[in-house]
C-alpha cells in the first residue's frame, strides 16, 4: 500500500513508523505540509496514489485541518478529523469522556478570571489549571494558594492568547508519583507504561522515569470505552491511579511511543503498521 | 535497517562538521552536537541542515 505521512518534523516515532513500513516494502509518500497548499475542491499532486494518510503533524492546528481537507478528498486518514477534533482541545476531550460516563477528573470551564476564581475557591487547593491547548505538561499550572490563582489568572489575562482565557480548571487528583499511558489501536492495546516523577506533571517529555505497565481488567475497560468516546483510532490514553479506580485525564490523537517503545518488549511500530495494514483494504478496496 | 555509520555535514550556526547518522532523511532533527541546536535535514544528498524551526505552543500529542 501507499501510505501517505504528514509531518512537519521527522521525530524517532516517524523515523520508527517509516523504517517499519519500508521493511514492509510499502511505498511511502512524505507530505510536509508546510510545502504544499490545500484546495477546497483539488487535492494538491502529492496526494496521487496514496491509499492512506497518517497524520504525524507536530502541529495541531495543522493537524486538524490536514486531516479536514483529507476528509473531503476522500482519501482515508488516521486519525480522522473528528477524533482530532475531540483530542486536541482538553475541553472537548473532558466533555467526551465524561458523556461517555468514562470517569474522568471533574473540571470547569469559564470564561472570566472572575469565574474562574469561583470555580478554583469551589475546588480548593491544589487545583489545577490547563490550557485548553498544547501539550508535553507546558504551562499547566497547580495552584496551591488564592494569592497564587488571582496572578496567573490575571497573567493569562493580560499576557495569553485568546485561548488562554478559556479558563480550564480541574480537581488535583492525588496520584501516587505517576500516570500510565496506554498505546491503542480502536481502543486495543499495543503496550503501557507507567511514567513516574518526583513532580506532579510526569510527561516523559518533562523527564519522567518510564517503565512497564500492565493493564488490569479495570484499565482495559476504560481503554476501550475511552478510545470510543473520542471516535476511535491510533491513540495515547492516559489515565492516573486513584483510591477509588482509574481516572482518564486525556486521550491523545498524534501519539508519540517512542519512550514506550524503549521500555516494553512489545515492538510498538510493528503493531501499529500492522493495525494499518488491516485498515486499509476495509477501507478502500486495495489490498496491501 | 539500523544503521551506526555516519556522515559528515555542515553546522549551518557554527560552520563546523558535524557528524550526523548515514541514514538521515529529509525532515528529521537532529541535535548538533557543537552548538546544541535542534537542525532539520533539508536535503541528503548532500545532507543539508538548516536551523529548526522554534518550538510552537500547538505543539505536541
Ligand atoms: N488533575 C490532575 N491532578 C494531578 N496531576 C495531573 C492532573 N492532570 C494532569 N496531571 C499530571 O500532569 C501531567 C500532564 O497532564 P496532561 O496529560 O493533561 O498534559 P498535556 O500537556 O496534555 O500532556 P500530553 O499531551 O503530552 O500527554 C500528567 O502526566 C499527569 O501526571
Amino acid at each position: 500500500m501507499n501510505v501517505g505521512i504528514l509531518y512537519s518534523r521527522i521525530r524517532r516515532d516517524e523515523k520508527l513508523l517509516l523504517n517499519e513500513l519500508r521493511e514492509r516494502d510499502h511505498e511511502i509518500t512524505k507530505i510536509d505540509v508546510r510545502k504544499h497548499q490545500f484546495n477546497v475542491h483539488n487535492p494538491p499532486e502529492i496526494f496521487e496514489g496514496v491509499d492512506v494518510v497518517l497524520d504525524r503533524c507536530l502541529s495541531t492546528s495543522r493537524s486538524l485541518y490536514v486531516t479536514r481537507f483529507c476528509e473531503a478528498y476522500g482519501i482515508p486518514v488516521v486519525n480522522g478529523p473528528d477524533t482530532a477534533e475531540t483530542c486536541a482541545d482538553k475541553v472537548k476531550n473532558s466533555l467526551a469522556l465524561a458523556s461517555a460516563d468514562v470517569p474522568t477528573p471533574d473540571t470547569d470551564v469559564a470564561f472570566t478570571t472572575e469565574a474562574a476564581l469561583e470555580s478554583i475557591e469551589a475546588f480548593g487547593y491544589p487545583c489545577v489549571l490547563k490550557p485548553v491547548m498544547g501539550s508535553w505538561g507546558r504551562l499547566m499550572a497547580k495552584i496551591e494558594s488564592r494569592s497564587a490563582a488571582e496572578a496567573i489568572l490575571e497573567h493569562k489575562e493580560t499576557l495569553g492568547h485568546y485561548e488562554h482565557k478559556v479558563f480550564y480548571i480541574q480537581e488535583f487528583v492525588a496520584k501516587p508519583d505517576r500516570d500510565i499511558r496506554v498505546v491503542a489501536v480502536d481502543g486495543e492495546p499495543i503496550a503501557a507504561m507507567a511514567r513516574s516523577s518526583d513532580h506532579w506533571l510526569t510527561n516523559a517529555a518533562k523527564g519522567a522515569t518510564t517503565e512497564v505497565f500492565e493493564p488490569d481488567a479495570e484499565a482495559l475497560d476504560l481503554v476501550e470505552r475511552a478510545s470510543d468516546a473520542v471516535g476511535g483510532g491510533l491513540l495515547g490514553i492516559d489515565l492516573m491511579e486513584t483510591e477509588e479506580g482509574y481516572t482518564v485525564h486525556e486521550v491523545n490523537h498524534t501519539v508519540e511511543f517512542k519512550a514506550l517503545n524503549e521500555v516494553v518488549d512489545v515492538d510498538v511500530p510493528a503493531r501499529v503498521v500492522d493495525w494499518l495494514e488491516a485498515q486499509v483494504p476495509a477501507e478502500t478496496g486495495v489490498t496491501a | 535497517m539500523a544503521d551506526d555509520s555516519t556522515i559528515t555535514a555542515e553546522d549551518p550556526l557554527t560552520g563546523d562538521e558535524i557528524e550526523v547518522p548515514a541514514d538521515v532523511e529529509v525532515g528529521e532533527i537532529i541535535d548538533s552536537p557543537v552548538s546544541g541546536a535542534e537542525l532539520e535535514v533539508v536535503s541528503t544528498d548532500p545532507v543539508e541542515l538548516e536551523e529548526a524551526p522554534e518550538l510552537e505552543e500547538d505543539w505536541g500529542e
